[in-house]
């Protein structure tokens, strides 16, 4: 059917295919939005190639090595102005983020290079890339080994061959034997040391409490200083211990040849992983990549949070999240019930609920600044006052913390389960509690058996969603008690083994804090993108979880439903 | 027949009245009544608890507004008395220090006494290093933060003092004692032959200004002091000027602590500014007041003056650039009129207020950044011949009558007034008034400035540029999914726009702030093109649809047009972003961006409002979406139907039909989606600048309360004005959310029950 513009118009299709629009674009961009996260941070882990070139820029040509992290485009008449040489009749050229690595050694991290002024491009299989604890990504051909600064083995030239391998593998292996050694330094730094130190510090608390106190119980007071000997002596055995292992790792180190051809001296204790990028197949690449992923999953950040894991983060936000569960659960089912079936339907209770229901759309940095005030400085600084004194004047509970934090996301999220309960608990029909009452049983009997089993699917829906809300917030969690790297779990094998009074990490601040508050913002946004696509896969689970025990739930107590 | 047959009879073996069964159900009756208390406490407690944040926030922000307290000082309970004055002679000035322990007294005798501010015992009395024969004519305070005063002596010369107190603890209590030094040296320094009448110095540490007029008239000594490092051997090197005597009779002399100005107050209401940086000029004479003059002083960090008068009448001026840029005395603000002529003026030393007395004996403490009265009470029967404000302002010294009486007071955020939050305040150094957030700086002299308004300011235009960008999409796309998506369709699109209001904030405002700001600060056209060339290609594209051939046209039925136009829109976006080159070469001379800040003049930052715009609307899209829809899709089918079938085409029953009975729930989706923009704090935070700027341009960022308070707060100090401000910000970001979101919800249920009977 063939019909003119102006009909077409007149009859408002127009602005019906503007409204489809609407929905196209809201549903592109929340994909598109999704699909570059998951892309960002995922790309991250995979081994990218490096690229050995020519760069000519004016009148100082030289070698690049590096991995294309990004291109661009720029207009050519910006360039032109800038004094850059472009070919003529161009509109716009590429340009290319280098990652060259080598902070040590005298360049930026990161660098932008004109596509067509990056000439010669090879990839060299034996081009290595070194992972390392501090100064970032090395990159460079393995020139020799050290040993207590004896050579051990060399090779020069740029090729693949047996030899180079040879001298490849010992490099391995000798990483290996550091890797090895470097886990063990951990094992006693933190685990034996850091419980001596728990143990003294606790010691310290008693002694300062029993002084408060003026006690007179001089066998008290020398039981501590005996049990202090005690630890200070294993502490002595450790740290003999300890110094042994820092000579062993320090023990070798390589010499490798970077961009500008100078020959470098890296401690081997510094390198966490190396590897030859251009020479792996997909499956080598493909292992790499799964231990990446394990090592961002598992492992303890590096480098002011830019590089290695975010372990502790998720560990801070699981353990906040689920102390806030525990306490939201049974206060909002009980405002809900007791809204809902106690208290008697009138103006009062329907003002309480609008009251409630908007608390919810409160902002969230509302909460903070109560929990800061009410909760850290009043309850914490009385509760300082009255269990902690020995402590003063360095806070307990007066600063932020896990139970601050929790607590203050319990009260931010209590309206959700509360409204999502009380919508359950109105579903229920009149019929199946008359049927209970008229069978004998009392109300609480009623509640307990009959009506909140069947309001169950909503419940677990309110703190389901409750959940996924508190995992996200990070506003007020700025206020009460998020730190952007803790020294400890918050959950650890020294006794209370639960701190609530210990700060923690979590990731949505770990995107905000890595993001902005970072020296090197370039070389940390491969990680922030994947932080951040951990927290939307996470809370996406979280909401899929919800509708599905709903869902199930729901079946379950289908046959009671009318 | 007994009813107890009646039962036997019926059931013989069920006894209910046995003692187990009689026992189990006054156990069940228990536990019954447990629950309900249990869960009625339970209950109430919560919402008492959420209650509570409500009256916590003001509680919290309540002493802001609270006026001052001067009472008598008490120590355990009782009030001190008054005491008769320690030493001899008529007091000459009056001083206290930090702890209000001590004062000090300086008699016109030359007598110098450090007395116990409680109870006035003398504690250490001694007599100025005066030469024989010589008494005192003048006196001038340099500083009472520097706690520096200089004496005018009968032969001309001038002597320097300071007032110390030096805290030692044998024992473990702390003991202060007193001493008076001399910075330039105990021997007066001569500045002339005649007896010096009036005195002006300022100065601390090594360049001094000493302004003495005499017989022979106005005079500038400046000297200078230094220390050889290794004899600590005292050099002092001076110069001399003549000043120009203004045309006035001389009242009193006030020199600025950068040692440029020199304020001549005469003995009518007329002040002589005389310029003393190059050669030293009356720059101006202005008649301060229609009174005369009764006192002159300078408020902390010496920018500002304040004049009092004998009409009970405190002026504040300070020097504002005019026309030719030449920097001229202005008059600033006038203070709340006292009851009798202004005798005594105190400025306090850690803020911008000041102490006044009046001849009928009142007291009145004001704050001049606030222009507020924080007190003001007949306190005393009869004048005050000197005070002594203590540096914490938290004492003061009173003598009237012969008797000394200490004073505390309570004055903890004389700062804050309604005209500080909310209108234009004209700060020091600025050139006229003006809405200024900056609450802290390095420097101790700080005129801290609270104005809400820039930030109010700024959420509501972060919000404004979220609600233009998330409503259209927003609605646009609930009329579609409500009224004309196929219902399998539906049921997948609207969860998965809603899932999207899970999404946290703090990644939607990483990507704004380091995805789409380079994004857009590079793109800048091609985004400008999209917002035009997707409606034309959408439109153009339904056009060409229409016109299809049927066999192609009915391969998608009805109702699946959104998705059709994914593509399409996906297509129209790249192609935007291809042409925007070519199109900023021709009209733009290669890149937008720079053309708006070089030609066009319009500051341009990366992380702007048009960014913040478009993440937070990004983030309120799923909410109105959601009401939205719910309210169009509530639409009693019948009246569309009956729209439908009078001959009505789709759109117009929706726009006449539909639209209206939904638009309260569409106006109240409007309201939950500002309240969420308005409180939104990690994206601004992350997508701004966070300069609290006023200014509407879309180019460039603003700060937020929400924001504000994220920043700020945990480095103020508690209790601090600026800690009860930033919770007074809370409390007004509570507050609008909460009105709004109950307007919305009191609409919403109202529809609800409109729907209910149709």
């Amino acid at each position: 059917m063939r019909i003119t513009f102006s009909e077409w118009t007149k009859s408002g299709s127009p602005w019906i295919w503007l409204n489809a629009g609407a929905v196209a674009i809201s549903i592109i961009m929340v994909v598109g939005l999704l699909a570059l996260i998951a892309v960002r941070g995922l790309g991250h882990f995979w081994p990218a190639d490096v690229i050995q070139a020519t760069y000519q820029q004016k009148g100082n040509p030289h070698t690049l090595i590096a991995e294309v992290v990004e291109r661009d485009m720029v207009p050519a008449d910006q360039l032109r102005g800038a004094g850059i040489e472009v070919p003529p009749g161009a509109i716009e050229l590429p340009r290319d983020l280098l990652k060259v690595g080598n902070r040590d050694f005298g360049s930026a991290d990161f660098v932008w290079a004109m596509d067509h002024l990056v000439t010669d491009v090879t990839r060299p299989p034996m081009l290595f890339v070194a992972e390392r604890t501090e100064w970032g990504n090395f990159y460079g051909y393995l020139r020799e080994l050290r040993e207590a600064g004896n050579t051990v083995a060399r090779h020069d030239g740029y090729d693949k061959n047996d030899a180079y391998m040879a001298l490849w593998n010992e490099f391995q292996s000798r990483i290996d034997r550091v890797l090895e050694i470097r886990a063990q330094i951990l094992q006693i730094e933190k685990k034996e040391i850091g419980s001596i130190n728990h143990e003294i510090e606790r010691l310290r608390l008693k002694q300062r409490s029993l002084e408060l106190k003026q006690s007179t119980d001089v066998a008290k007071f020398e039981a501590i200083d005996a049990r202090r000997a005690e630890l200070n002596a294993e502490y002595e055995v450790l740290q003999a211990k300890l110094l042994g292992l820092y000579n062993e790792i320090n023990r070798d180190s390589f010499i490798a040849e970077i961009a500008d051809g100078r020959q470098v001296e890296i401690p081997m204790a510094k390198i966490v992983r190396a590897f030859l990028p251009n020479d792996m197949g997909i499956g080598d690449k493909l292992v790499h990549y799964a231990a990446k992923v394990w090592e961002f999953l598992s492992d303890e950040p590096r480098e002011a949070n830019t590089e290695g894991g975010i372990f502790p983060a998720i560990f801070g936000t699981v353990t906040m999240v689920i102390l806030m569960s525990v306490l939201v659960t049974p206060f909002g089912v009980v405002a809900a019930v007791y809204l809902r079936e106690y208290a008697k339907q009138g103006f009062i209770t329907r003002l309480i609920r609008i009251a409630v229901n908007n608390l919810a759309g409160v902002p969230s940095i509302v909460y903070g600044v109560f929990g800061l005030g009410f909760f850290v400085y009043f309850l914490g600084g009385s509760i300082d006052d009255l269990f902690f004194p020995e402590a003063k004047p360095s806070p307990t509970f007066g600063t932020g913390g896990l139970m601050w934090a929790s607590i203050t996301l319990a009260l931010l999220t209590v309206p959700v389960v509360i409204v999502a309960t009380e919508e359950g608990l109105s579903r229920i029909p009149r019929a199946v509690r008359e049927g209970s009452l008229a069978l004998g049983a009392t109300k609480a009997e009623t509640l307990w058996k009959v009506v909140l089993p069947m309001a169950s699917p909503a419940m677990m829906t309110g703190v389901i969603l409750a959940i996924a809300r508190a995992a996200g917030e990070v506003a007020p969690l700025m206020l009460v008690g998020v730190v952007k790297l803790a020294p400890s779990l918050p959950i650890d094998a020294n006794y209370p083994y639960l701190h609530l009074d210990q700060k923690f990490m979590h990731l949505g601040f770990h995107i905000y804090d890595v993001g902005f508050q970072s020296p090197n913002v370039e070389a940390a946004r491969p990680l922030v993108y994947a932080t951040a696509l951990l927290l939307v896969i996470v809370i996406a689970l979280l909401n899929f979880s919800a509708i599905a025990i709903r869902n199930h739930l729901r079946e379950k107590y289908k046959a009671l439903e009318m | 027949m007994s009813i107890e047959q009646t039962t036997a009879a019926v059931a013989p073996d069920l006894d209910f009245n046995t003692p187990a069964a009689r026992r189990l159900r006054s156990r069940r009756m228990l536990k019954d009544k447990l629950a309900a208390v249990g869960i009625a406490i339970g209950g109430v407690g919560v919402i008492i608890a959420v209650v509570m944040i409500f009256f916590y926030l003001l509680y919290e922000v309540a002493p802001l507004f609270q006026p001052a307290r001067v009472e008598p000082w008490q120590v355990k309970g009782a009030a001190m008395e008054p005491y008769s004055l320690p030493g001899n002679g008529d007091t000459l000035y009056m001083a206290i220090e930090e702890q209000a322990e001590i004062g000090l007294r300086l008699t016109t005798a030359g007598d110098a006494v450090f007395f116990a501010a409680q109870d006035g015992k003398v504690l250490n009395a001694g007599k100025l290093p005066l030469p024989e024969g010589v008494t005192l004519t003048s006196f001038a305070v340099v500083s009472e933060t520097s706690r520096t005063f200089a004496l005018g002596l009968s032969n001309g010369s001038v002597l320097i003092a300071k007032h110390n107190y030096n805290a030692s603890y044998p024992n473990g209590v702390r003991v202060l004692t007193p001493e008076l030094t001399y910075p330039l040296g105990e021997e007066p320094i001569q500045i002339g032959n005649n007896s010096i009448d009036q005195l002006a110095v300022n100065g601390d540490g090594e360049d001094w200004g000493i302004v003495s007029a005499s017989a022979a008239g106005l005079q500038l000594t400046k000297i200078s002091r230094s220390e050889n490092l290794f004899t600590g051997e005292v050099e002092l090197s001076r110069s001399e000027k003549t000043l120009p005597a203004p045309s006035i009779e001389l009242h009193s002399l006030l020199l600025t602590p950068d040692l440029n100005w020199l304020m001549v107050g005469g003995n009518n209401g007329r002040l002589a500014v005389i310029s003393l940086r190059n050669t030293p000029e009356v720059s101006q004479l202005i008649d301060v007041t229609k009174g005369k003059i009764t006192s002159l002083k300078l408020l902390l960090g010496g920018n500002s003056l304040l004049v009092g008068d004998s009409q009970g009448q405190v002026s504040q001026w300070f020097f504002v650039r005019d026309e030719n840029n030449q920097p001229m005395l202005t008059h600033v603000r006038d203070f709340d009129r006292m009851d009798g002529a202004v005798t005594q003026l105190s400025s306090e030393q850690r803020r911008k207020g000041f102490v006044a007395v009046d001849t009928s004996g009142d007291l009145a403490l004001f704050n001049s950044t606030a222009r507020r009265t924080a007190f003001n009470e007949p306190l005393f029967s009869a004048p005050l011949s000197q005070i002594a404000l203590a540096p914490r302002a938290n004492a003061l010294l009173a003598e009237q009558d012969g008797k000394i009486s200490l004073w505390s007071i309570e004055n903890e955020h004389p700062e804050i007034s309604w005209s500080v939050l909310w209108e234009k305040v004209w700060y020091e150094g600025y050139q006229e008034p003006d809405f200024i957030w900056q609450s802290s700086a390095a420097t101790n002299d700080f005129e801290p400035k609270y104005s809400l308004m820039p930030l109010v300011f700024g959420t509501l235009k972060a919000a404004f540029y979220a609600m233009l960008l998330g409503t259209p999409l927003a609605i646009c796309g609930a009329i579609y999914t409500a009224y004309f998506m196929v219902p399998t369709m539906r049921r997948k699109v609207k969860p998965f726009i809603e899932l999207m209001e899970a999404l946290p904030t703090v990644i939607l405002g990483f990507l704004a702030g380091l995805w789409l700001a380079p994004f857009m600060e590079t793109n800048l056209a091609g985004i400008f093109t999209c917002l035009l060339v997707i409606p034309l290609a959408v439109v153009a594209f339904g056009f060409l649809w229409q016109n299809m051939p049927n066999a192609v046209r009915f391969l998608i039925p009805e109702g699946w047009d959104a998705a059709l136009l994914i593509p399409v829109v996906i297509l129209a976006t790249w192609f935007s972003l291809a042409i925007a080159i070519p199109l900023e070469n021709l009209l733009f001379g290669g890149d937008l961006r720079t053309w708006i800040s070089n030609e066009a003049g319009i500051p341009y930052d990366q992380r702007n409002a048009l960014v913040v715009g478009i993440a937070m609307g990004f983030a309120v899209i799923p909410t109105i979406f959601s009401i939205t829809e719910d309210a169009i899709f509530a639409v009693p089918k019948q009246l569309s139907f009956g729209s439908l079938a009078l001959g009505a085409t789709q759109w117009q029953t929706l726009i006449r039909v539909v639209l209206p009975t939904a638009s309260p729930g569409i106006f109240s989706a409007l309201m939950i989606g500002m309240g969420r923009a308005v409180g939104e704090t990690m994206i601004v935070l992350m997508a701004t600048g966070n300069t609290p700027i006023m200014d509407v341009n879309i180019f460039e960022g603003m700060r937020t309360l929400a924001a504000n308070i994220a920043v700020e707060m945990p480095e103020s100090e508690v209790g601090s004005t600026h800690f009860r401000i930033l919770f007074l910000a809370a409390f007004v970001l509570f507050a609008f959310t909460f009105c709004v979101n109950t307007l919305a919800e009191t609409i919403r249920q109202h529809l609800r029950k409109k729907f209910g009977s149709l």
